[in-house]
C-alpha cells in the first residue's frame, strides 16, 4: 500500500538540516509521498527506512524480463488502464504452443510455420517470440527432446518450460537455460522447489493457481520467499472467467494499489477455444485488455497480420503520433527521370506507401511535405495537404532542380487536389494515383509503360 | 491479507434502444463485457452486408454461396435471413455513388420497400461514398420505410439537418450519428441532433472506424473515451449505443485485398480478409461498440460465438 507523506514522516530523521534541499523534514516527506524527489537527497536515513521506502514508492506493477542477449523483453510496468492516460508500455508477447506428445511431424511442420511469420512493419520486426514447450508426458527425456527440437528449429523464440514438475523443470532449464526461459508452473504444490530454481537461474516464474483468490495467497507465499519476478495465471478455463481475472488482476495492482498483484499475467488463448479464429478473437481482446503472454495453438499469416498490427497500434504512445521526417526520399536506384509521388509524413502511411513502391521494383521518389503528420484523407481534412502545402515542400526540397519530371503522381483519395495543386505549380501536371497503396505496383508499371512506349 | 477482489460501480448508464420491432442494444452500466462489474445489458448484435449492385471483389466462397441471388438484393436479403440468422440486415445502396451509376433516391426507396416486406429482421440502412447524396437517399428511403424504426447510417456534420428531420423526425425512424474518431465531435453531433428535436430513442452513434492496423488506435481510444465519459462522468449525450460497419473497412485494406499472387507469403486471400474483419469488430466490441456489420458468415460465425462466450 501506499505510504503518507505522514507514514513517511515517521520514517525520517528529523534533524530538519536542509540538506535535501527542504526547509523541513516534514515538506520533503510530503513531497517524497507525491513521487516528486527522490529517497536518496537525505544523506541520514536509515537502512531499514531506505528499504521500505523504496517498496512503497515502488511502481504498482513490477517490470519483468525474460530472454537473453538481444532476445531479452520486459513485461509489466504498466501504470493505466486506458491507454489516453498516459501510454502502455511493454507490449504482450505471443506464443506458440508445443507440447512433447505431439507427433514429429507437427512439431515440424509448427516450427517451419512459425519460422515463416518473420516481416517488417512500420519499422518494426513481427515474429513469434515464445515458443511455449508443456511436457504432458510426464517424461523428463521426452520433454527434453521437444525442447532441444524447438530450440534448434525456432532460433528467434524463447521458451516457455510447462510443467509443475521441478525435477522435470530443473532438467529443462540447464537443456536451455542461455535462452532466458520463462519457467511455468509454480503452483500450491511445488512452489518451494519452483522458486529456488527460479532463483538460481534467475528466470521469470510463471504461477498459476485455480482461482484469483488462491492465486493471491500464492503469490503472497511467494514474495515472503523473495522472489519477485512473476507472470500470473489463473487456471480458469472459460474465456469469460479468464477476461475477469485478467481484468482484476491488473485493476488490483493499478486501483486498488495492492503489488500482490501487480505483475503482468498469461493467458493461454489455445486452452479457451480449439479453433483458430476464435483464438484469434480471444487474442484480439487481451492484446487490447490487458495481457502480456499469449499463447496461441499456431501461427500463420493470417493471424500475424491482424494481431501484430493490432498490438503495434495499441502500444504507440498516444501523446506522440509516428512522424516521418519531411523531405525528398529516393527509393531505389531512382534517377532524374524516374517518377514522382507525393504522400503525408504520417509514419504508418508513408511505410505503407514506400513499401509498394519498394515491391513494385519501379525506381522512385517520394515527396512527404508537412501534413500535421496525419493520414492523408485525415491531414486533406484538416487542411494540411493541400495544394499550398505541397507546392511548398517542392520548392523546399528543391525539387525542380533535382529532377527533370514535371508529373507529380497524388494518392486517389485527393484527387480533389489536381486542381489545386495545378494552381499552385502552374508548370507541373498532377497525375491521380489509385486510391490504396495496394494497387501502387500495377499503376507505377503501367505509369512508366506508358512513358516508354 | 487476504484478496479483495476491486468492483467498479459507475454512475451512468447507456441508453436501452430499440431497431425494427424488438432488437434492443445497450442498456448497459459498465464496460464491455465487464460482468463482474454489474449489468452488461443487451448483448451486442451482429448485422449482415448487403448491396443493391452486384458487388465486385467480394470473397470468393461468400459469391458463391451467394450465388445468383447478389443480383437481387431481396433475394440475397432473404437468403441471408435464412442461412445466417444475422441480428439485422445492412442494405447499403453502393450503386447510389454518383461515380457508380447514380441510381436516385426513388429507385432506392423502391428497393428498400422490396428488402424490407420480403424479410423479417430490422434493416440498418447504408448510404454511399457522398454525403450530399446520402441527405437525398434518406430521405426518401425513410418515407416509403415510415416508422419502422430502421437506422440509417449515417449522418455526419455536413447533411445532419437533412438527414436529422427527414429520418428521424418526419418518418420515425433512427438516425445514426456519424463523426470523425473524436469524442468532442461525437458529443457535439449528438447535441446538434437532438436539438433539432430528434430523440434520444431515435438515435445510435458511429465515432469512426478503421481497420486494424489503419489508425485503430485511435479507433480504440474514442471508444474507451466515451464510454467512460457515458458511464463514469455520466455524460448523458454519449450515451447512445454504438454502430459500426466494420466490413465497410476491413475489406479494402491490403491485408484482406491483396491475392496470393501478388503476396504469396501470406497465404489463403479468404482467410486473412475474416480474420481482419473478426479482429476489428472483437477489438471495437472490446472497446464499446453494441454492433457490428460483417460481411463474411464465418466472421459472424465466430464473433457471435465470441460475444456468446463472454455473456452468458
Ligand atoms: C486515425 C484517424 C484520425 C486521427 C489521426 C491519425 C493520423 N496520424 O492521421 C485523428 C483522431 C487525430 C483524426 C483527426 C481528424 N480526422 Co480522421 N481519421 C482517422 C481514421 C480512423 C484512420 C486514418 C488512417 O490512419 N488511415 C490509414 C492510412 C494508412 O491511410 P492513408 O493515409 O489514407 O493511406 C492510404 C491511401 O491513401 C494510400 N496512399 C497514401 N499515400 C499515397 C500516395 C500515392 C501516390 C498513392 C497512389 C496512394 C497513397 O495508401 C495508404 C494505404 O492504402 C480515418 C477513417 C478511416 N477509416 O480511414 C479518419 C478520417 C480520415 N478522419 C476524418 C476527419 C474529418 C478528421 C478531422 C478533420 C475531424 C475534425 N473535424 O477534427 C480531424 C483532423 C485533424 C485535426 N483537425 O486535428 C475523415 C475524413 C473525411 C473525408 N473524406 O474528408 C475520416 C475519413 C473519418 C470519416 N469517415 O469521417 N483522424
Ligand atoms: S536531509 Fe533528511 S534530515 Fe535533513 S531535512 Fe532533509 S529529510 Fe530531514
Amino acid at each position: 500500500m501506499a505510504l503518507t507523506g505522514m507514514d513517511i514522516y515517521k520514517l525520517l530523521p528529523k534533524k530538519n538540516c536542509k540538506e535535501c534541499g527542504f526547509p523541513t523534514c516534514l515538506a520533503f516527506a510530503m513531497k517524497l509521498a507525491q513521487g516528486g524527489v527522490e529517497a536518496e537527497k537525505c544523506p541520514y536515513m536509515s537502512e531499514d527506512a531506505k528499504t521500505r521506502l523504496s517498496e512503497a514508492t515502488a511502481p504498482p506493477m513490477r517490470t519483468v524480463r525474460f530472454g537473453a542477449g538481444d532476445r531479452c523483453y520486459t513485461l509489466g510496468g504498466e501504470t493505466v488502464l486506458f491507454r489516453h492516460e498516459k501510454t502502455f508500455v511493454n507490449r504482450p508477447r505471443f506464443a506458440v504452443a508445443f507440447s512433447d506428445t505431439m507427433s514429429n511431424e507437427e512439431i515440424q511442420s509448427k516450427i517451419e510455420r512459425m519460422n515463416k511469420v518473420d516481416y517488417i512493419r512500420i519499422s518494426e520486426e513481427m515474429y513469434v517470440e515464445i515458443a511455449a514447450l508443456e511436457c504432458k508426458s510426464g517424461n523428463k527425456d521426452t520433454f527434453l527432446s521437444l525442447i532441444k527440437r524447438v530450440k534448434d528449429g525456432c532460433k528467434k523464440a524463447v521458451p516457455m518450460i510447462i510443467t509443475s514438475d521441478p525435477e522435470i523443470a530443473r532438467a529443462a532449464v540447464e537443456e536451455c537455460r542461455e535462452s532466458g526461459p520463462i519457467l511455468f508452473g509454480a503452483d500450491e504444490q511445488n512452489y518451494e522447489a519452483m522458486v529456488n530454481l527460479a532463483k538460481q537461474y534467475n528466470l521469470l516464474l510463471g504461477v498459476t493457481a485455480l482461482d484469483q483468490e488462491k492465486l493471491y495467497d500464492l503469490v503472497q507465499k511467494i514474495q515472503n520467499l523473495g522472489y519477485r519476478e512473476l507472470l500470473l495465471s489463473t487456471g480458469s478455463t472459460a474465456l469469460k472467467q479468464v477476461f475477469d481475472d485478467v481484468v482484476n488482476i491488473r485493476r488490483t495492482a493499478l486501483v486498488s494499489q495492492d503489488r500482490t498483484f501487480g505483475y503482468p499475467t498469461a493467458v493461454f488463448a489455445h486452452k479457451l477455444a480449439k479453433e483458430k479464429m476464435m483464438q484469434l478473437a480471444i487474442a484480439t481482446l487481451f492484446v487490447e485488455k490487458y495481457a502480456s503472454v499469449i499463447v496461441l495453438d499456431d501461427i500463420d499469416y493470417s493471424l500475424a497480420l491482424p494481431l501484430f498490427a493490432l498490438r503495434q497500434n495499441i502500444y504507440t504512445d498516444p501523446q506522440r503520433p509516428m512522424r516521418v521526417e519531411q523531405g525528398l526520399y529516393r527509393i531505389g536506384s531512382a534517377d532524374e527521370n524516374s517518377p514522382l509521388l507525393v504522400t503525408v509524413d504520417f509514419a504508418l502511411t508513408y511505410f505503407i506507401v514506400s513499401g509498394e513502391v519498394e515491391r513494385s521494383k519501379v525506381p522512385a521518389w517520394m515527396l512527404i511535405p508537412d501534413a500535421g503528420g496525419y493520414s492523408v484523407l485525415t491531414a486533406w481534412a484538416a487542411g494540411k495537404f493541400s495544394g499550398k502545402t505541397i507546392a511548398r515542400a517542392v520548392k523546399e526540397f528543391a525539387v525542380e532542380e533535382k529532377l527533370k519530371t514535371r508529373e507529380i503522381i497524388i494518392p486517389g483519395k485527393v484527387a480533389v487536389l489536381k486542381a489545386d495543386i495545378e494552381d499552385e505549380l502552374p508548370s507541373w501536371k498532377v497525375v491521380v494515383g489509385a486510391e490504396e497503396a495496394a494497387l501502387l505496383p500495377k499503376f507505377l508499371r503501367d505509369y512508366t509503360g506508358k512513358k516508354v512506349s | 491479507m487476504t484478496y479483495k477482489k476491486p468492483v467498479q460501480k459507475l454512475a451512468g448508464k447507456i441508453r436501452e434502444i430499440t431497431l425494427g420491432e424488438n432488437l434492443k442494444l445497450g442498456g448497459e452500466s459498465v464496460l464491455p463485457f465487464y460482468s463482474f462489474d454489474g449489468d452488461t445489458g443487451h448483448k451486442p448484435v451482429i448485422g449482415m452486408e448487403i448491396w443493391d449492385v452486384h458487388p465486385e471483389n467480394w470473397p470468393t466462397t461468400v459469391m458463391e454461396e451467394l450465388g445468383d441471388r447478389v443480383r437481387n438484393p431481396v433475394e440475397w436479403a432473404k437468403f441471408c435471413e435464412e442461412k445466417y440468422k444475422p441480428d439485422f440486415l445492412c442494405l447499403r445502396f453502393v450503386g447510389a455513388n454518383p461515380d457508380m451509376g447514380d441510381r436516385t433516391p426513388e429507385e432506392c426507396a423502391q428497393i428498400a420497400k422490396e428488402v424490407a416486406e420480403a424479410v423479417t429482421l430490422p434493416l440498418v440502412i447504408a448510404g454511399c461514398d457522398s454525403n450530399e447524396k446520402n441527405g437525398k437517399i434518406f430521405t426518401k428511403v425513410a418515407e416509403a420505410l415510415a416508422d419502422k424504426n430502421f437506422a440509417f447510417l449515417s449522418a455526419v456534420e455536413s447533411n445532419y439537418k437533412e438527414v436529422g428531420a427527414a429520418v428521424g423526425l418526419a418518418y420515425g425512424n433512427i438516425v445514426v450519428a456519424e463523426s470523425s474518431v473524436d469524442l468532442n465531435l461525437a458529443k457535439q453531433l449528438n447535441i446538434l441532433l437532438m436539438q433539432l428535436g430528434v430523440k434520444p430513442e431515435k438515435m445510435l452513434m458511429n465515432p469512426g472506424c478503421s481497420a486494424v492496423g489503419y489508425g485503430y488506435e485511435y479507433v480504440i481510444t474514442t471508444l474507451d473515451r466515451i464510454r467512460l465519459a457515458a458511464l463514469d462522468q455520466n455524460d448523458a449525450t454519449l450515451q447512445l449505443p454504438i454502430i459500426m460497419p466494420v466490413s465497410f473497412e476491413t475489406w479494402k485494406v491490403k491485408e484482406s485485398a491483396a491475392s496470393v499472387e501478388d503476396v504469396p507469403e501470406w497465404g489463403d486471400q479468404e482467410e486473412r480478409g475474416i480474420a481482419m474483419e473478426i479482429s476489428t469488430s472483437v477489438g471495437i466490441l472490446a472497446a464499446g461498440a453494441n454492433a457490428v456489420v460483417l460481411r463474411h458468415p464465418r466472421s459472424l460465425e465466430v464473433v457471435r460465438e465470441f460475444i456468446n462466450s463472454l455473456i452468458q
